[in-house]
């Protein structure tokens, strides 16, 4: 654990970087900007499972091995997303929410 | 970080918030180092601040042009949006500092052997079946990754 932070503010700085990631999803008008914020709220996550397993229970893994893995499932939505924008931009020539409407064949 | 992160979500140039974005990622790696999580540091700086900012820079390289400026929503809903969110913080706060955490001071090093050790164990409480299901995962998506990427031309192809 670190000297002198309690759990207090790590989880209140955890909660701050999920809302401001809610804030972007729903705020933007782009899928880039979206993924971004997706990438926030994964974060944030990421780092309240860390943080809990580090200061409640320090002599488990548990915590950690879920991180690795959320980490590992984001990577593959963010390339799996990148292609889909970018098929969806050939198309269209667009990648604004309002004009994606041919996500089917 | 929360600056970068409020910069990220509200910057209206594409690239800098991507930018903006990178250093909140090195800022969370920052606080793996912190608490002494060293490979989750590792991890973190090489798959988000390496792998995911890359492809997401490439992106939007590729979709935008760099002095275009995004269309953003309209005032209203943002500032309905932002209320809506300022409550959620509020209800997670409420809980979180209501509730009292037990703490157990301590100074426990995880090595990364003992991480992959449990990631590969076989025994009650082991990753193995977890890990595997992971490994297809990735490899489903790179193949559909390239599939999709690929769209029309393969399509035709197989079409005809």
């Amino acid at each position: 654990m670190i000297e002198g932070i309690t759990i207090y503010e790590i989880l209140t700085l955890t909660t701050i970087l999920f809302f401001i990631g809610v804030y972007g999803f729903l705020t933007r008008r782009n899928l880039i900007s979206i993924l971004i914020s997706v990438e926030m709220i994964l974060n944030a996550s990421v780092v309240n499972f860390v943080i809990i397993n580090k200061y409640l229970y320090p002599d488990e893994l548990q915590g950690v091995l879920f991180s690795i893995f959320i980490i590992a499932v984001a990577a593959a939505e963010t390339a799996l997303a990148v292609a889909i924008i970018i098929n969806l931009y050939r198309q269209i020539s667009s990648v604004e929410v309002k004009d994606t409407e041919v996500m089917k064949y | 970080m929360i600056v970068f992160a409020i910069a990220a979500v509200s910057s209206r140039r594409m690239l800098r918030s991507v930018v903006y974005l990178l250093f909140v990622l090195v800022g969370i790696a920052g606080i793996f180092f912190l608490i002494d999580y060293n490979f989750l540091a590792a991890i973190q700086l090489t798959v988000y601040a390496g792998g995911i900012i890359v492809l997401i820079i490439f992106s939007v390289l590729l979709v935008h042009h760099i002095e275009l400026k995004l269309e953003m929503a309209k005032p209203l809903r943002q500032i309905i949006t932002a209320i809506a969110c300022l409550i959620g913080m509020g209800t997670f706060l409420t809980t979180i500092y209501s509730h009292q955490f037990n703490v157990i001071e301590n100074n426990v090093t995880t090595t990364t052997a003992q991480i992959g050790s449990k990631l590969l164990s076989y025994s009650e409480g082991g990753f193995i079946l977890p890990f595997e299901v992971i490994s297809v995962v990735l490899l489903a998506v790179m193949i559909g990754a390239i599939i999709i990427a690929k769209g029309k031309k393969l399509t035709n192809k197989s079409n005809n």
